[in-house]
């Protein structure tokens, strides 16, 4: 693949030992340390875990995510759940993972019906480019699901 | 930094039966556990803040467990349905067992 | 102007990309001014976001502690800063978009943080706050909040020009192994991207900011520091004069731009 690049004053050298320093791959290697390794298998189970073995339906649940992520460090999530929040009908709990983390859970979300509404924002932290799910457990003891890729940029020169 | 500081935003006032926003940010460095000191090569050990909750007059109405991977400051977002007049308290408990609390006046009309 | 064509880039591990366009195709109100960007232009409207509620701006926590220690009585002299100042909503109002300023000897440039400082050592008989303590951090935040959206305006003639002269002097020299000098990246490449990094112009209106990447409050002088470690040069400390100037110079870049303490930034 060859890219073509214009540029006004740096010297062709000058690139290349930029480009050779490595120094932006070291800087993109200590953001996140050791949440290198990835495992889409752990949160699987931690999916099955949550709902008991049911493999639960996608739908009702939204996901508010960026589609790219500008830095893993600190990622926006909000999650929603369209229920009237009654003692008849409501959403227990709401659990955000993501596949590609280390250790998929992120965070746990335990409404009632004093809520009001299933619907609640955090930020996290995401090792790389990778599904963010969330699961949701009502209080008839149906889950519902929702899945969503984010792009996560590493490997920056941001000082 | 060193000490913990934690802030809210509810509404002073809102309508019996109204649903409102709550918004919670604490300092906190969230350390993951899986960071290195970069000198001494050693594990950093994991110090977070696990979990949170709010009670409205005395009743848990939204709890939230968290995992390292929550960003450091954590920020929580969520809704409450007003009922009557009275207190919201916030909790949040780290990986020592340390609580942080703060409260907030809320009056239902 | 030389065109290159450069395969090995790639190889290399590094590219600079076409224009990401998000400086260009929006309204940016008051955050473009002339052919000045602030930082802002170049964040995701995720981080914008971020910014623009100061609830959720986590930067706002530092503001708040520095707050109350505005009012609280330290050191010998048993005064504060509200001792002097009264109410910094008043006393502090524009003061930031002046900064850098000659120091009172007319010796040496002074930035907000060292005014603080100097008036915790001089006028309070207090000891000096840490670089980068929450303290230091939080309370040049606040200052500079007072000025929100009025528009930098630092003086660089007179007395100040020479200070003025060494600032640019730094932007344009190379240095460190990679021999890149502030120019290069923010001035020559602004809007294209260094590996997976949007290149800005570098703009400091916003400092002290809540990086997302360093997960806290920093100052400028530690943004200082990190890009002269990218491009393999000797940092300088955090207070150098060499570091003051060139915040000077970097203002006078951004004369007009708003205050935008405390900002949020990748």
């Amino acid at each position: 693949m060859v890219q073509r690049i214009e540029m006004s004053s740096v010297s062709r050298r000058d690139i290349l030992k930029f480009a050779g320093a490595g120094a932006c791959t070291a800087l993109a290697t200590s953001l996140l340390p050791g949440l290198a390794m990835a495992d889409a298998k752990l949160a699987a189970e931690s999916i099955k875990k949550i709902t008991g073995g049911k493999t639960p339906t996608m739908g009702k649940v939204t996901l508010e995510l960026p589609q790219i992520a500008e830095n893993g460090n600190t990622v926006p999530v909000g999650v929603d759940v369209d229920s009237p929040m009654t003692d008849a009908d409501y959403v227990k709990t709401i659990h955000i993972l993501a596949d590609g983390n280390p250790l998929p859970e992120v965070a746990v979300f335990k409404f009632s019906p004093a809520s009001g509404k299933a619907k609640a924002a955090t930020r996290m932290r995401l090792a790389k480019t990778q599904n963010v799910i969330a699961v949701a457990e009502m209080g008839d003891g149906s889950v519902f699901m929702a899945k969503t890729e984010v792009k996560v940029t590493i490997g920056g020169c941001g000082g | 930094m060193a000490k913990v500081k934690a802030r809210v935003k509810s509404p002073k006032s809102v309508k019996k039966g109204e649903v409102f926003q709550v918004k919670t940010l604490i300092s906190h460095k969230m350390e993951s556990g899986r960071r290195k000191n970069k000198k001494t090569g050693e594990n950093i050990p994991r110090m977070i803040i696990n979990s949170f909750a709010c009670n409205y007059n005395g009743k848990e109405v939204f709890a939230s467990d968290w995992h390292p991977a929550v960003s450091a400051n954590p920020y929580m977002a969520f809704h409450v349905r007003a009922v009557d007049s009275g207190t919201l308290d916030f909790m949040w408990k780290d990986d020592s067992g340390k609580e942080y609390k703060k409260s907030a006046k809320i009056a239902v009309t | 102007m030389r065109k290159l064509y450069i395969a090995s880039l790639l190889i290399g591990g590094m590219a600079l990309g076409s224009t990401a366009s998000q400086a260009e195709d929006k309204d940016w109100g008051a955050y473009k001014v002339g052919d000045k960007l602030s930082g802002y232009t170049y964040a995701t409207k995720e981080t914008r976001a971020i910014q623009d509620d100061d609830f959720e701006n986590p930067a706002q926590i530092w503001v708040d502690q520095a707050e109350g220690n505005w009012s609280s009585v330290e050191g010998e002299a048993g005064k504060s800063c509200e001792s002097c100042h009264n109410a910094a909503s008043d006393s502090m109002k524009g003061v930031a978009t002046r900064y850098p300023v000659l120091n009172k000897n007319k010796a040496a440039m002074v930035n907000v943080e060292q005014q603080i400082n100097f008036c915790r050592t001089s006028q309070m008989k207090a000891k000096a706050w840490k670089w980068e303590s929450a303290e230091l951090l939080g309370m040049t935040a606040f200052v500079k909040l007072q000025s929100r959206g009025m528009p930098v305006n630092v003086k660089i003639d007179g007395p100040v020009t020479p200070y003025y002269e060494k600032g640019k002097a730094f932007y344009y020299e190379r240095r460190g192994q990679l021999d890149m000098a502030c120019k290069h990246c923010h001035e020559d490449n602004p809007g294209k991207y260094a590996r997976a990094n949007l290149l800005s112009q570098g703009q400091s209106n916003g400092f002290p900011t809540y990086r997302l990447k360093w997960q806290k409050i920093g100052s400028l002088h530690r943004r200082f520091r990190g890009c002269n470690k990218n491009i393999r040069a000797q940092p300088f400390a955090y207070g150098a004069p060499e570091y003051v100037n060139l915040e000077l110079y970097l203002n006078s870049r951004g004369q007009g731009l708003p205050v935008e303490t405390p900002s949020v930034r990748n």
